[in-house]
């Protein structure tokens, strides 16, 4: 008899609204707490103390709308967060200043959650959605340059981006855009031509969100129907499906592959966490414990294994905390002794 | 001196005259030394002829010579020496089996002396050097050479019997040596002694009987000692008889020259003690061919009649069974008597469950052990009676009996119907079908001894295969993160309720819309409980749709959740009345009979409970789980709870003190009780021509009672209460014979529902005659009733009869 899943950790309360994005910063040295950052639709992003498990700060800078990317930039002190009042916002939080000292105007009025790849110490590339509704742009950070401007060919038709996922194969070389559509495919881009390298319809409905593992080459997407799916980037750069998993209930709002590459976190319409197996897809936890749509999982980046953890945001204003498979070593000699017997 | 060949006698018949008259020591050690040298053994013996006569004739009698003159200052005249060889050495080194008999009958005839002291501690010595061995040795000797019979008899009863004797003798002085649990094991090392020198003479080829040994082995068993001898005797015969053939011809002889009527509790110690059946047909050999009585024992006995065995002790026996061709014939015999018992339809009613349970496992084991062709020839008859068997079984009312009849009959169309379809029944697993499932495969794994080199070389490979495969599984999975459960991940609902009843109503009726259907049933309950006004309008409706709903589609716990609504429906508003009325008339299948009657049983419950604050708050997590699945746990439920209230009572008449309420309110149920109660007993005896109660049905008879005992225990301080019991008396001593032991149970506990619910005055005066006769009724179930359940509650009952006498007598009138 399997275990019955595990509790959350810990519940954080008090955002009033729904949660729409996450976002751990912990990797700071000792006397620096981990802290998490939660953006919800009334505009207010919180700075969660992971240590008090109480909120440290609340910045408002997004006029009341929605708050949907956040991400730490340059250690725990700058922050990007964006908007549907179409800004984003680079915010000093050093010394307990809360100010907004830079922001971008997207000029777009989608969901579609930017993207942030740091490129050399100091330098940083964000991919956002465009002026144009299909189009995604590439800045330079900070210094907001345009890199390149990426808009499918007139005929291709893809609809808005709905996601965006900027990577690298090694630190230093040139980088790539994963896009997930409206129209379900995910659409691998050359940010140095600023060229389509390859297009995988893999979804009938629009792409959610995905994550894409640059060791494996190979990444996750998951849309509003019922079929998460994994796929791998061959060596002549193409997209291929690797494998879909059906689920029980339509509708994935978020997924995230931990950063040791091991599990596979899903936030889905229908309340519940699920965590995957990230080598073969192998269904391991159903974590319920939210009593509406979860908008999104985020894996924190604790340098020690054993204290990372897993948080969720879902519309029921809560954001649960979970501590799971993060015993790496221990779970591989217990099952190891386990399965002798057979 | 040296005496005549003639004057043997006379020498003797001196030497007693000397020892009783003579009061000096060195006259006395002189006689003793004469007689001495007719026992042989010392440089001076006399010639064999007197020897051999001294032995046949005078021995005995000069040994109570001996006896009849020990006194302490006789004693004294010797020195400890002298004492020790001339006196002890008599009974130490003369023949045994006369020793033995004069020591005990001087026991048995002495009163508590030096002289009793004396010779117990020459009985000791006598146990202690081998005395029994030599004395068993003696006598197969002698009957070799055609023995005495009346001695011998004489001999073997006070061998299995000295325990007692010396126990009455000494009572609380009695040495440990002769305690039955230290003297049985004695014997029994002392019979392999015996067995060995045995088995030596016939290597030398001389003849030898045994049958003195088995007669002792027979009478010890007889004597309900076979535990202590035989748990010495087995594992020593067990490895005599690995490699040596003679000790097995002994070991089977031994068996065999058993006399008949002791054959029987050899034959039960053996199965009992062996530890495997290929020990036991070392052991017994073809024993059961041979003898009838033995095969009878093992055939009938064993697995029909009794039913006390453990499950290992089948295994032993039926493997025994099958271990020899000559025996097979046997085991396809004894299948076909087992079946024949387990298909019997009077057996399936009136034996008790566990004897059943036994022929089932036995039934098992059988099959387990037969070979394709053996079942090939026999297929259609096993067919047959399997067939038959299904029916009686799965007719019962009690699950249990059901789920043997399953099991047994899915194992025996697996083992007919090798290719195809076989029979797959449904039922929830537990450890009892667990152990009965594993049973089948038993013997299968029991391969013979001669195969054992090839199995263990098997199952090697396939440690060494399921490693490799672990590892592989390590190394390229990611396996090592273990799952947690996941059964919880179910599609998610999303569906408008309805928010009034006269909606559900509508939706239950008319919708389509199954998912609306379904949420409308998991909302109904709290619905009904939060609007008691608008239920109270349409509350007959709505108790008539309930009723007649059907499960259109599948809904998790469909039945319980119509089952809450019900009960809802008729604790707001009176609609008993409607229910009572619909149990009893046409168009309604059983389980809609039965679902009124658990409606009903809820209700009285929830309206008899004191509510604390006026509330009607659902309390459907508190309300005992009634399922409909016929004759199930529901009932054990109710009588737990009955139980419980019974044992909490008695213990309160007996200590006078009363328990503190938790909560008042006034009874509801008062009122109705007679609402609930009269119209559902008065037409329990009039058939319908689809509900026949006293027929078929006895299932809803079963429930009839049980429901009607329920609800004579929460009328409990109403006044309807007395007259209830009048009539449910009247109602019980009408069925009191049935044949169901389900209905059985329910009348049973309508008995104890009477004794706690009505008045004790009104009990004793009003229904005097009822009541005795009720008793008379309970003592003899409670003797002779096959259902262990019954009995249980049978003496229940009299001690609550018993306790109500007494409470009445202590109380003055």
């Amino acid at each position: 008899m399997a275990l019955p899943p595990p509790d959350p950790q810990f519940v954080l309360r008090g955002t009033s609204a729904e949660v729409h994005t996450l976002h751990f910063y912990c990797g700071g040295q000792e006397p620096d707490y981990p802290i998490l950052f939660s953006g919800s639709s009334n505009g207010l992003i919180h700075v969660w103390n992971l240590k008090t498990r109480r909120v440290d700060t609340i910045l408002d800078g997004h006029g009341g709308k929605s708050v949907y990317w956040v991400e730490a930039i340059n250690g725990r002190d700058r922050l990007l967060s964006q908007g549907s009042n179409q800004q984003i916002c680079l915010w000093d939080l050093a010394e307990g200043r809360n100010t907004v000292t830079d922001s971008v105007f997207t000029e777009n009025v989608g969901f579609c959650k930017s993207s942030l790849l740091k490129v050399a110490q100091g330098h940083w590339l964000m991919a956002m959605p465009g002026k144009d509704l299909d189009e995604v742009q590439v800045l330079e950070l900070p210094s907001k340059t345009s890199v390149c401007t990426l808009k499918p060919e007139a005929d291709a038709k893809p609809g808005m981006p709905m996601c965006l996922k900027l990577w690298q194969p090694d630190f230093g070389s040139c980088p790539f855009l994963l896009a997930g559509y409206e129209d379900g495919s995910v659409i691998l881009w050359n940010l140095s031509g600023g060229k389509i390298l390859s297009r995988l319809g893999c979804h009938q409905e629009p792409v959610m969100s995905l994550d894409f593992d640059s060791e494996k080459k190979k990444g996750v997407s998951g849309s509003s129907e019922e079929v998460l799916t994994v796929w791998s980037l061959d060596e002549q750069q193409n997209l291929k499906v690797q494998k879909t998993h059906k689920l029980v209930n339509a509708g994935i709002a978020d997924v995230a592959i931990r950063q040791d590459k091991k599990i596979l976190a899903t936030a889905g319409w229908d309340h519940r966490i699920r965590i995957f197996g990230w080598k073969k897809l192998k269904p391991l936890a159903i974590l319920n414990y939210h009593t509406a749509t979860v908008h999104c999982v985020s894996f924190s980046d604790h340098s020690r294994p054993s204290e990372r953890l897993l948080a969720a945001g879902s519309k029921d204003h809560r954001i649960s905390i979970w501590s799971i498979y993060n015993q790496t070593s221990g779970a591989l000699h217990c099952s190891l002794e386990t399965r002798k017997p057979d | 001196m040296d005496p005549e060949p003639f004057e043997v006698g006379h020498v003797v018949r001196e030497a007693i005259n000397i020892l009783s008259s003579s009061r000096n020591g060195v006259q006395i050690s002189e006689a003793l030394g004469t007689i001495k040298c007719y026992l042989g053994g010392t440089e001076n013996q006399a010639p064999l002829k007197e020897r051999e006569e001294f032995t046949r004739v005078h021995f005995s009698a000069f040994l109570r010579g001996l006896v009849s003159n020990l006194s302490p200052d006789w004693i004294e005249l010797l020195t400890s020496d002298q004492q020790k060889e001339l006196w002890d050495s008599f009974f130490l080194e003369g023949p045994a089996d006369q020793v033995f008999l004069v020591l005990l009958d001087s026991i048995i005839s002495m009163g508590p002396s030096f002289c009793l002291m004396k010779v117990i501690s020459i009985l000791e010595q006598f146990l202690q050097t081998g005395g029994m061995s030599a004395l068993m040795w003696e006598v197969c000797h002698q009957q070799a050479q055609a023995g005495l019979p009346t001695f011998q008899e004489t001999l073997l009863n006070k061998v299995v019997c000295l325990p007692d004797h010396l126990c009455n003798k000494l009572q609380g002085n009695n040495l440990p040596i002769f305690f039955p649990q230290n003297y049985f094991p004695l014997l029994a090392t002392e019979i392999i002694q015996v067995l060995q020198r045995i088995s030596d003479s016939l290597r030398d080829g001389l003849d030898c009987s045994i049958s003195f040994v088995s007669q002792v082995l027979g009478k010890v068993c007889m004597h309900g000692r076979r535990e202590e001898i035989l748990k010495v005797l087995v594992p020593r015969l067990m490895d005599l008889t690995k490699v040596d053939c003679i000790w097995q011809r002994i070991c089977w002889r031994l068996v065999e020259c058993v006399p008949d009527r002791w054959i029987e509790a050899v034959v039960c110690g053996f199965v009992q003690k062996a530890p495997g059946a290929d020990v036991l047909s070392r052991l017994l050999g073809n024993l059961v061919v041979k003898n009838k009585k033995a095969q009878f024992v093992v055939t009938q006995k064993l697995l029909l009649q009794q039913y006390s065995y453990a499950t290992a002790v089948l295994q032993n026996l039926l493997g025994y069974l099958a271990l020899d061709s000559l025996r097979r014939y046997l085991l396809i015999k004894v299948l076909k008597e087992l079946l024949e018992t387990w298909g019997s339809s009077s057996a399936v009613k009136h034996s008790p469950v566990e004897q059943q349970l036994y022929v089932s496992k036995a039934i098992l084991i059988c099959l387990s052990h037969l070979k394709e062709p053996e079942i090939e020839s026999n297929g259609q008859e096993l067919l047959t009676s399997m067939m038959g068997g299904m029916k009686c079984h799965l007719d019962s009312n009690l699950p249990r009996v059901r789920r043997l009849g399953m099991i047994v009959a899915e194992s025996i169309s697996s083992r007919i119907t090798t290719d195809g379809p076989c029979l797959k029944f449904q039922y929830e697993d537990d450890d009892e079908t667990r152990e009965l499932k594993s049973l089948q495969q038993t013997a299968l794994l029991q391969l013979p001894v001669t195969d054992l080199p090839n199995h263990e070389g098997g199952e090697g490979d396939m440690v060494k295969s399921t490693w490799t495969n672990s590892c592989l599984r390590f190394f390229h999975s990611d396996d090592d993160l273990i799952p947690y459960d996941m059964s919880e991940d179910k599609e998610l609902k999303k569906m408008k309720v309805p928010v009034y009843i006269r909606d559900c109503i509508e939706v239950l009726t008319g919708s389509e819309d199954m998912d609306k259907w379904e949420a409308t049933m998991k909302v109904l309950e709290s619905l009904i409980r939060r609007n008691s006004a608008t239920t109270r309008e349409v509350s007959m409706e709505l108790a008539k749709v309930l009723l007649h709903l059907e499960e259109k589609t599948y809904i998790e716990g469909f039945v319980e959740l119509r089952k809450r609504a019900l009960v809802a429906v008729t604790i707001t508003d009176a609609v008993v009345q409607y229910l009572t009325s619909q149990f009893y008339s046409l168009n309604y299948s059983l389980c809609q009979r039965m679902d009124i009657l658990d409606v009903l049983a809820l209700a009285a419950q929830e309206l008899s409970q004191p509510q604390a604050s006026g509330k009607n708050k659902p309390r459907s997590t508190q309300s005992p789980c009634i399922q409909t699945v016929p004759g199930s746990d529901s009932s054990q439920n109710w009588r737990r709870i009955v139980d419980e209230r019974i044992k909490s009572k008695t213990r309160r008449l007996a200590k006078g003190q009363s328990l503190v309420e938790p909560a008042c309110g006034p009874n509801k149920f008062s009122s109705l009780a007679g609402h609930f109660f009269f119209p559902l007993i008065q037409n329990f005896d009039r058939p319908l021509v689809t509900f026949d109660l006293l027929g078929d049905d006895h299932l809803v008879l079963g429930r009839l009672a049980h429901t009607l005992a329920i609800l004579m225990y929460f009328a409990i301080h109403t006044v309807a209460a007395a007259a209830m019991g009048k009539s449910l008396l009247e109602f019980v001593w009408a069925l009191r014979f049935h044949t169901d032991s389900y209905v059985r149970q329910g009348l049973l506990s309508a008995v104890s529902s009477i004794l706690l619910s009505v008045p004790s005055e009104r009990l004793l005066e009003d229904m005097t005659d009822e009541f005795l006769e009720t008793q008379s009724w309970l003592a003899d179930v409670a003797e002779k009733d096959p259902d262990g359940d019954c009995r249980r509650l049978a003496w229940q009952n009299l001690l609550l009869m018993e306790n109500l006498l007494k409470k009445l007598r202590s109380v003055p009138s």
